[in-house]
């Protein structure tokens, strides 16, 4: 095909290198004991530690009550990503539903609405969303954690532009072979829309997975801890002559990686399948 | 099986100025094959559309058998359609496109299946029962769309268009396969064309519609003879049939430079549209003084355009015929078609026989 350029070349390795030295970096310090680390600095070389960081990392009982384990965190982290993701597709998909399918009086007025006031952050409206939440009782409760974020107007936009390309066509076929709204939705659309899914999936786990303000907010008690929020605590152990656990810290770093690594490398699959695939 | 009768039927989109249908009313017997044809925006599928029940309908009644199907669910009225974009389920294979329908009615599995087998093995499409619509090609995928019709056994198929995807070898081909299933299954069909061709070689009788409304309802031959207007005239059959500017003065037409004598007086006088079609001019000794401006082969006949006195004329000849820069043209005296030049409408005429031979005025 083409002839190799040289210069193209250099550029891509030198990216590569500039998004993976830092993961690998953090990959082999967690290997080293953290003393080590405090002497020598970083390092780019596996170290003898490995088992042993990782396993305490898991299972050891930390944080002020000794309740909580990194497995724990990781647990917390997944319910919160995954229950972002899922619950920002279901309510998004049925709002875009309602917005496209039924015509009622305006629809897209209604959508611009809803479409500007949730592109405002989260963290303009963390304390009002907070007071509801403390009022409903829902502090330290994965619903507290969760349901106050599902709104999604990214998500509604982009199933509103997906619905919006599907063939009428399609509808009317649905309509003939004798399938009510419900039907349509669960027979015809949510099938086709699987791409789309794919896609939100993986920003929203990712977006969900990363929480660091909203979690601290919502939750004291420790066995609600996210991963996110026990590095920081790792590193915050600074008392005195005591050196903090960078091995610990790197290795819960390695670990907040590996999970929405996995769902990206899996969505995507899903996702590129349907992008060439599709035909509506 | 069932009739189809409309009833005085229009529809006006909301927000819309004009009614895009008004007043139509046919009746549709059993078994039936009645194309609508019109140019691009005068109604077919609006009205095909309120038929299957996709359109509310804004006036006039719309009956399947002995039903009014106004306020009738498209799913309950009892009829299939077929989309010109095949409108396919793209995730489903061919089997399950076909079943769907079946499914949400509750049918139950083995008559589904029996009922799906046979359709497929009537359309040829047992080889591709479990592919999804993207593996197939334009022609199989239209009849995957006919399969899912079929299979249903309704009263009626209403066709939107069906074949204008195709390239045109297909479309003959599946031409002949719509023609020859609804024959064996006589089932009542409302088709839809832009297409004269297609128009005149599907129907049982014809509708050409034009803004709206109907022009005239026939069978092919006897519109393609009898055009109820000029619209009609001119919109079936190809090449159109010629209209030509002509005064009438008694029983004698006058057509620029020469004069035809009808040899009986029609009901009208002064400004009419003579129409001829371009395959009842013969070359003659004498009659209309032809110019020849270019010829276009067809293989079996050609098309020789030229003009007569200023007004374009178009006519078909035996390829074998020598065509000259100019020559002389007479016409059957029963071929010659009068209308009104300012409504367009036919103006009848007794029948007549003979040539007419025009004579210089
Ligand atoms: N959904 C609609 N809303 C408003 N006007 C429409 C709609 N569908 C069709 N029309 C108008 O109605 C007329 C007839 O359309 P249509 O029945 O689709 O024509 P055809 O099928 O003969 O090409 C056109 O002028 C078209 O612009
Ligand atoms: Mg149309």
């Amino acid at each position: 095909m083409n002839r190799i350029k040289p210069f193209d070349h250099i550029i891509l390795i030198l990216g590569t290198l500039f998004m993976c030295v830092p993961v690998l970096v953090a990959v082999m310090t967690s290997t080293h004991s953290a003393v080590d680390i405090h002497m020598n600095g970083l390092y780019l070389t596996p170290g003898d530690n490995a088992v042993g960081t990782y396993q305490t990392v898991l299972t050891r009982q930390g944080g002020f009550t000794g309740q909580v384990t990194g497995l724990t965190m990781l647990m917390n982290s997944l319910i919160l990503g995954i229950g972002f993701a899922v619950g920002k597709i279901v309510l998004s998909m049925a709002a875009a539903y309602a917005l496209v399918y039924f015509r009622f009086r305006f629809a897209t007025f209604l959508f611009w609405i809803i479409f500007t006031t949730l592109l405002l952050p989260l963290e303009v409206r963390i304390m009002p969303s907070y007071q509801v939440m403390s009022s409903l009782g829902l502090l330290n409760s994965y619903t507290g954690l969760i349901v106050p974020l599902l709104a999604s107007a990214t998500g509604t936009f982009y199933f509103r532009q997906f619905f919006k390309s599907v063939p009428d066509e399609l509808l009317e076929a649905a309509r003939i072979d004798g399938a009510g709204p419900w039907k349509f939705l669960i027979d015809i659309l949510i099938p086709l829309s699987k791409t789309m899914m794919a896609a939100i999936f993986i920003i929203m786990f990712v977006y969900g997975w990363n929480q660091y303000l909203w979690p601290m907010l919502m939750t004291t008690e420790e066995r609600f801890f996210t991963l996110m929020r026990g590095i920081k605590q790792i590193l915050q152990v600074w008392i005195g002559s005591q050196i903090p656990d960078y091995n610990e810290a790197f290795a819960l770093a390695v670990l907040a990686l590996l999970p929405p690594v996995i769902v990206v490398v899996v969505f995507q699959r899903w996702f590129i399948r349907g992008l060439t695939e599709s035909d509506k | 099986m069932a009739s189809i009768t409309i009833t005085d039927v229009s529809k006006t989109y909301p927000g819309a100025k004009a009614p895009s249908v008004s007043g139509i009313s046919l009746a549709i017997r059993d078994g039936e094959l009645i194309v609508l044809v019109g140019p691009s925006g005068c109604g077919k599928s609006t009205l095909l559309r309120m038929v299957a029940g996709l359109e509310d309908i804004s006036g006039g009644e719309v009956k399947i058998g002995d039903r009014v199907v106004n306020r009738i669910d498209p799913a309950d009225r009892d009829i299939a359609m077929v989309f010109q974009n095949y409108a396919l389920y793209p995730h489903m294979t061919v089997r399950e496109n076909m079943a769907y329908g079946l499914k949400n009615r509750r049918t139950p599995g083995p008559e589904i299946e029996a009922r799906v087998t046979e359709a497929a093995r009537m359309l040829e499409l047992g080889p591709y029962l479990d592919r999804k619509p993207r593996a197939l090609s334009g022609g199989q995928r239209q009849r995957v769309a006919m399969g899912r019709a079929v299979v249903r056994q309704p009263s009626a198929f209403l066709f939107d268009e069906p074949l204008s995807n195709l390239d045109a070898k297909l479309r003959v081909t599946m031409r002949g396969e719509i023609r020859r299933l609804q024959k064996r299954l006589g089932t009542t069909s409302l088709y839809v064309t832009h297409d004269q061709l297609e128009a005149m070689t599907l129907a049982d009788r014809l509708v050409v519609l034009n803004e709206g409304r109907i022009e005239q309802v026939g069978a092919p031959l006897d519109i393609y003879l009898r055009p109820a207007s000029t619209f009609v005239a001119s919109f079936i059959g190809a090449p159109a049939m010629n209209l030509l500017d002509a005064e009438l003065d008694g029983a004698r037409l006058r057509l620029g430079t020469s004069v035809i004598e009808l040899g009986q007086l029609p009901g009208a006088k002064g400004a009419v549209t003579l129409g001829i079609r371009a395959e009842d001019l013969v070359p003659s000794a004498t009659g209309l003084p032809f110019r020849t401006d270019f010829i276009e082969e067809l293989g079996a006949q050609r098309l020789v355009h030229g003009h007569i006195d200023g007004q374009p004329l178009v006519l078909t000849l035996d390829p074998a015929m020598q065509i000259d820069s100019e020559m002389r043209l007479s016409v059957a005296a029963a071929k010659l078609h009068l209308f009104e030049t300012s409504t367009g409408k036919r103006i009848a005429t007794a029948a007549r026989s003979g040539l007419a031979v025009p004579q210089p005025a």
